[in-house]
Parts: C-alpha cells; sequence; structure tokens
C-alpha cells in the first residue's frame, strides 16, 4: 500500500495539438490547440472534477490520459512510471488499471453482443480466469452496479439509458483498475436516474478504493462528486482548488462567470444574485488569444499584461487552490470590479 | 383572474405503435395568462414536448388520437383545418426547439427565411420585411445584423442560432412563445445569456412564455407558474413559489431532491428516485408515481384529481397524503435544499 496523498497520475506540461489541413494536398495550415501546457496530479483515493464548456479540451484531455490520444509533447507519469512515450504493446498492462467510462451509453455500447460479453470482453483480453470463472464475475459486477445477474444474457438496446451506463461501469470496473476517467457520464440521463449513478459512483469508490478523473460540464454535479475540482478554459487550466473552497471563493474571472450562470433551484436565491453575465463566445482554438487566453471576454480585464502575459498557474492562499489569473488578489478583494452586472448588458454583451 | 390567452382542458393525445397505444398526454388542464411564464418540468417521455407540439398541431398523424380542447384566444385549436393553424403558427403562437441547427434550413440565408415567414403572415415587401428582420437582429443580440442575415446556418454557433430562431418566432409578434429546452444544447455561460434574453423579451414585449424544460434551476429563474408532469400528466402546479417552498407532490420532492447545488454545502448522498418512468402503454394501476414513491400505501392504488389540496387555491397536486403528512415527510427527501427562508 502506498501512502495517501500520493499522486497516482502526475501530468506534466501536456500539450496536444491537432493539425488543421486544407485544399486537395491537405497540406497543414495551423493547429488547433486542444490542451497547452497542462500540470496537474491526481491523488490516490480522490476525485478530481474537470469542468469547462464544450471546446475547452478536457474531453481530449482525459482521451490522452488513457493514450486513445498521443500527446504532443509533456509527460504522463501514471504510478510512477512514464506512460507518455509507451507504444501499443507495453500500454497493454496498463490498460488494466487506467479505464474509461464514456457520456453517451448508446453509442458505447455494441448494440450486437450481448451484456455478459460486453463487460467479460476486457476479462477475456486480458486473460483472466477460465470461461466460467469470468461468468461468475461478470454476474458479480452486475450486482455491484445495481443490476441483477439475469441480465446477463440480454442486448444493451433492452435497457434504458441509466440502466446502460450502468453497464458501462460494470465493464470499467471489470478489471479492477486504479483510475477511472469518466467523460461526462450522467449527463445524458434524467436527473432522477443521473443521482443514481452519482451514487453509485461514491459507493464504488468507497468500496474499491477508485480514483476518479470526473469530467463534466454540469458544476452541481461535479461539486457533489469531487474533492478537488480543474477549471478549463480553451485548452488551459486556469484554476485548481479544494472542491468546497472553488464553489465558496472562485478565484479566476472565469470561474466566477461559470458559477454565476449556473440556475440555482431556488427562486428566493435566484432573484437576489448579482449576475455576471460573460459576453461572447468561446474564441477558436486555432488562433488562441494571445497573452491570458480569456482576456476577451473577461468581465475584470486590465489594461496591463492580460493581453500580453501569459498567466501561470499559481498557489493563493493556504489550501492549495490554484489559479492562473495576475489579477486575482485584486479581483478577490474586490479592488476591481465587473463590466458587466446583472441583465441590463445582454444586448452589448451580445454585440461584442 | 386576469383573461387567459390559452386555456387546455383535458387534453390527451394517444399514439398506437407497435406495441400498443402510447398514452403520451393523459388528461392535462392548464391555461396561460398574457405575459406569464408558465414552466412545464419533467423528465424525459412525461409528455411536456408533447403536450406544448399539440398545441400548435405538430403531432397530427394517422397514428394519432386527440381528446379534450385547446383554445387561443377562443379559438379551438385542437380540431383547427391546417390553414386556420398556418395562421396561428408565428403569428399567435410561435415556438422555439432545443436544437437550433435542425429547426433551420441549411441552404437558405436565415435572413431569407425570417423574411419568407414574414410575408407569409402579412401583406409587406421585401424590403420592408429585411429591414425588420435587421430590427429583429439587433434585438436578440447579434452583432453586425446588417450583414449576418445573409449568413448561413452553419455560419452562426449555437448560442447565436438559438438567438436567429428567437428573432424569427419574434418576427410577427406572437402572444405566445414556446420554448422546448431552449438552452439545454448550450454551455452554461451561453444559456445564461439566452434566458436573459427570454426574459427581456416577456418583460419588453408582454409575451407569454411556456417554458419547457428538465432544469429546475432554469424555471427558478425565469418562470412565474410551474406544472410538474410525470408520465403524461400534471402532477401538481402552482406559482413558482408554491412550488419550490411547498411542494405536494413526493414526485416533485424526489426531482428537489436529486439535485446537488452549488450553493449549499454537500449532502452526503443524492437522493435518487428509485426505479424508472413507467411504460405509457401499460402505466400502473393508479397513481403513475406509485411503483416508485416511498410514501405509497393502499389509497393510491386509485388515482387523485388534480385539485387544491392546501392555500392557495391555485396550487394543485395529485396525492392523497394529507398536507400535514407531506409537510412532515417531505423533508427527508429534499434535505433543506430549498425553503430555508420560507419557513
Amino acid at each position: 500500500m502506498t501512502a495517501p496523498g500520493e499522486p497516482l497520475l502526475e501530468l506534466e506540461h501536456v500539450t496536444k495539438h491537432f493539425p488543421v489541413r486544407e485544399g486537395i494536398l491537405q497540406r497543414e495550415t495551423g493547429q488547433v490547440h486542444a490542451v497547452d501546457d497542462v500540470t496537474l496530479n491526481i491523488v490516490r483515493g480522490e476525485t478530481l472534477g474537470l469542468v469547462g464548456e464544450s471546446g475547452c479540451g478536457k474531453s481530449t484531455l482525459g482521451r490522452t490520459i488513457v493514450r486513445l490520444l498521443e500527446p504532443t509533447s509533456g509527460q504522463i507519469r501514471f504510478d510512477g512510471r512514464d506512460i507518455s512515450k509507451l507504444g501499443r504493446r507495453a500500454l497493454r498492462p496498463l490498460r488494466r488499471e487506467l479505464q474509461m467510462v464514456f457520456q453517451d451509453p448508446y453509442a458505447s455500447l455494441n448494440p450486437r453482443k450481448r451484456v455478459g460479453t460486453i463487460i467479460g470482453d476486457p476479462l477475456r483480453i486480458h486473460g483472466v480466469g477460465s470461461r466460467s470463472e469470468r461468468k461468475t464475475q461478470v454476474q458479480e459486477l452486475l450486482e455491484t452496479v445495481g443490476l441483477s445477474p439475469e441480465h446477463y444474457n440480454r442486448y444493451p438496446h433492452e435497457f434504458s439509458g441509466g440502466q446502460r451506463q450502468r453497464i458501462g461501469v460494470a465493464r470499467a470496473l471489470a478489471l479492477r483498475p486504479k483510475l477511472i476517467i469518466a467523460d461526462e457520464p450522467v449527463s445524458a440521463l434524467d436527473v432522477s436516474i443521473q443521482a443514481q449513478i452519482v451514487n453509485l459512483f461514491e459507493e464504488l469508490q468507497d468500496d474499491f478504493g477508485l480514483t476518479y478523473l470526473f469530467i463534466a460540464h454540469d458544476l452541481n454535479v461535479v461539486r457533489h462528486v469531487s474533492d478537488r475540482v480543474a477549471v478549463m478554459y480553451l485548452g488551459n487550466l486556469v484554476e485548481v482548488s479544494p472542491a468546497n473552497d472553488l464553489y465558496e471563493q472562485p478565484l479566476h474571472p472565469y470561474t466566477i462567470s461559470l458559477l454565476d450562470a449556473v440556475p440555482i433551484p431556488d427562486p428566493q436565491v435566484e432573484s437576489r444574485r448579482k449576475i455576471v453575465v460573460l459576453p461572447g463566445e468561446l474564441p477558436s482554438p486555432v488562433s488562441p488569444p494571445s497573452g491570458c487566453r480569456f482576456h476577451t471576454r473577461c468581465p475584470y480585464v486590465q489594461q496591463t499584461r492580460c493581453r500580453d502575459e501569459v498567466p501561470g498557474l499559481r498557489p493563493l492562499g493556504e489550501t492549495g487552490h490554484l489559479v492562473a489569473c495576475h489579477w486575482a488578489e485584486q479581483i478577490h478583494a474586490g479592488e476591481i470590479t465587473p463590466r458587466y452586472v446583472g441583465g441590463a448588458e445582454i444586448s452589448a454583451a451580445g454585440a461584442l | 383572474m386576469t383573461e387567459a390567452l390559452l386555456d387546455v382542458e383535458g387534453l390527451r393525445v394517444q399514439f398506437a405503435t407497435e406495441d400498443g397505444v402510447v398514452r403520451a398526454v393523459d388528461g392535462v388542464d392548464f391555461s396561460l395568462e398574457r405575459g406569464r411564464v408558465l414552466g412545464i418540468v419533467g423528465e424525459s417521455g412525461c409528455g411536456k414536448s408533447v403536450t406544448s407540439m399539440t398545441l400548435l398541431g405538430l403531432t397530427r398523424g394517422a397514428n394519432a388520437r386527440f381528446e379534450g380542447s385547446v383554445k387561443f384566444k377562443g379559438q379551438e385549436l385542437l380540431t383547427a383545418s391546417e390553414s386556420q393553424l398556418r395562421k396561428v403558427r408565428g403569428a399567435g403562437i410561435a415556438m422555439i426547439f432545443q436544437d437550433p441547427m435542425t429547426s433551420l434550413n441549411p441552404v437558405q440565408k436565415v435572413g431569407d427565411q425570417i423574411v419568407e415567414m414574414i410575408r407569409a403572415h402579412e401583406d409587406i415587401d421585401k424590403r420592408a420585411a429585411r429591414l425588420r428582420t435587421t430590427e429583429l437582429f439587433v434585438e436578440v443580440g447579434i452583432a453586425n445584423a446588417a450583414s449576418r442575415i445573409d449568413a448561413y446556418p452553419h455560419e452562426f454557433s449555437g448560442g447565436m442560432r438559438q438567438r436567429v430562431m428567437i428573432a424569427m418566432a419574434l418576427a410577427c409578434s406572437p402572444d405566445v412563445l414556446i420554448a422546448d429546452e431552449p438552452t439545454t444544447a448550450l454551455d452554461v455561460t451561453i444559456q445564461a445569456q439566452i434566458l436573459e434574453l427570454i426574459a427581456k423579451l416577456k418583460d419588453e414585449r408582454g409575451t407569454s412564455v411556456i417554458l419547457i424544460t428538465h432544469d429546475l434551476g432554469v424555471v427558478a429563474r425565469l418562470a412565474d407558474d410551474i406544472a410538474v408532469m410525470y408520465a403524461g400528466r400534471i402532477v401538481e402546479q402552482g406559482t413558482k413559489e408554491s412550488i419550490f417552498y411547498d411542494p405536494q407532490h413526493p414526485y416533485t420532492w424526489g426531482l428537489l431532491g436529486s439535485i446537488p447545488r452549488i450553493d449549499r454545502p454537500k449532502p452526503p448522498k443524492l437522493h435518487a428516485i428509485p426505479g424508472q418512468p413507467p411504460s405509457l402503454v401499460r402505466p400502473p394501476q393508479g397513481c403513475k408515481f406509485r411503483p416508485r414513491c416511498p410514501h405509497a400505501f393502499a389509497a393510491c392504488f386509485e388515482e387523485p384529481d388534480l385539485v387544491a389540496r392546501v392555500e392557495p387555491a391555485t396550487h394543485l397536486d395529485r396525492c392523497w397524503l394529507t398536507p400535514d403528512e407531506k409537510r412532515g415527510r417531505r423533508d427527508e427527501t429534499i434535505q433543506g435544499t430549498t425553503g430555508e427562508e420560507a419557513a
């Protein structure tokens, strides 16, 4: 056993660019900066929530970690071992320890295979046990995720969305992985079913000592499941913090606006809120803005530094709260006020 | 009571399918007053979208059967002819959908689509219609309106496309705007922009809105009244305040309890509603929520009517428990997620 607090996954300056090709010759004309210079640790036994809006690079980062994508540069260390340059064959044993749960429970299960085969395939591929041992194991897994052993011979189409997601979780669990990367695992589900799956993730973590990277855009769900949260914007990490800290005292202007944008299911709270509405939309990741990538939309943007100096992640306070903003202290102290508050500026906001 | 623009009574919609008759909407009553926002909340398959599409005759088909009545300004829409309906669509009641990409014609300039729509309803020349389209683009916050009306749908982002849809919906100044999950496909910061826009339209134009969503946060921000739907019927209905602070139906409690909230300390566990929504072909006997309801008892095998059981009289629900029993039991499910200040 390793001591708690020790990182299971360490990312150092991980970068993933995709080439943009144009013309008949498919010449490379640019690069999509999907993930840029991400440095991040995931500690054994914790859940790290990764949030951001579509196109921020959070899924690309997840896929790069399990090496479904090749990192362009940077180092990925899993359990103390550099895995960023391992070849296909060398990666195989590693796949046992690193599993993934996908967003769409309809697209991620082979419709022609029986549930037993879907969940048992990882065991078979890795040569675990005999045929009958595997069957017993799969049936146990079905029970673990809240399905019944009789479901062994059914096909995916016979299940609802929530049940399918349980099948996806059982498949990920089959090889007893150390780390599960869950990419939007509940966003395709209805709220009442969402809660069932969120609870399942938490129970399994306790029972199997799992570590999660939980990628989602729903800030409510991320807050609920995460010990720490990392916020991504246009390929960069802008804030990393213990979950409670982040939600109570967001430091990065992007995080502040993101939390403001989430409607709270309580009319009185809603009517009292002063909402910082973020203008405009995500810039193109092919030619990201200079300096701080958020400066084009930032309600707190300043005349100096923001446009020409890239802010690095730096610690603020005692709790291990990291933020990539030049002006975080001044914003936190209320010395810099946002430009857009409340509803009045929405047309101006749209016009930016 | 002010004059109701839209009156829905005993609406039933059934579709014949290979598996049997699907009772998609099974006895829905509500009315919508001028300048109000009615939020219809529920999960997939509860009938919220079928209800709203039926108002505009969009669910008609060989396998569909309708009962009840839908009156818009006194005119019956359920039995109206296609040409009568065409006059109502857009000019009287307009609709925006979840996915703005599939609701726009991809090979026609967005401005032309709106101009075409205006001219279908009004005797007005092309230049005037274009001018109005530009004004609408400005109103919904599309930058460079004059040049953007000549762009194609794919040249817009998701949020901007939804603004185009809203501009189109507003083109003939409808009395009622039906927004079916208008922000579900959008990112949260863009959602905030679109919700602001809908709120502004309601205030400035006095448009009534039917807001269909699964997101209780969205209705908390925007709605005046709320109807909670389950398995084809309304199980609870009332003002926003009564639904959030004095919820009467166990399904409403379940919804409130199953969403984590960013402004509250984290509960140890979310209150998931056990099981799944029932089949609409063979719905359970009695209260449709009974099989999933932890509070069900013998009486629940008979379905309660949607009536007022508490004050105010506009607050209706379908549950046999007494109001005292409800107030005693609901906190366990909701975990004080709402109503801290209401007590």
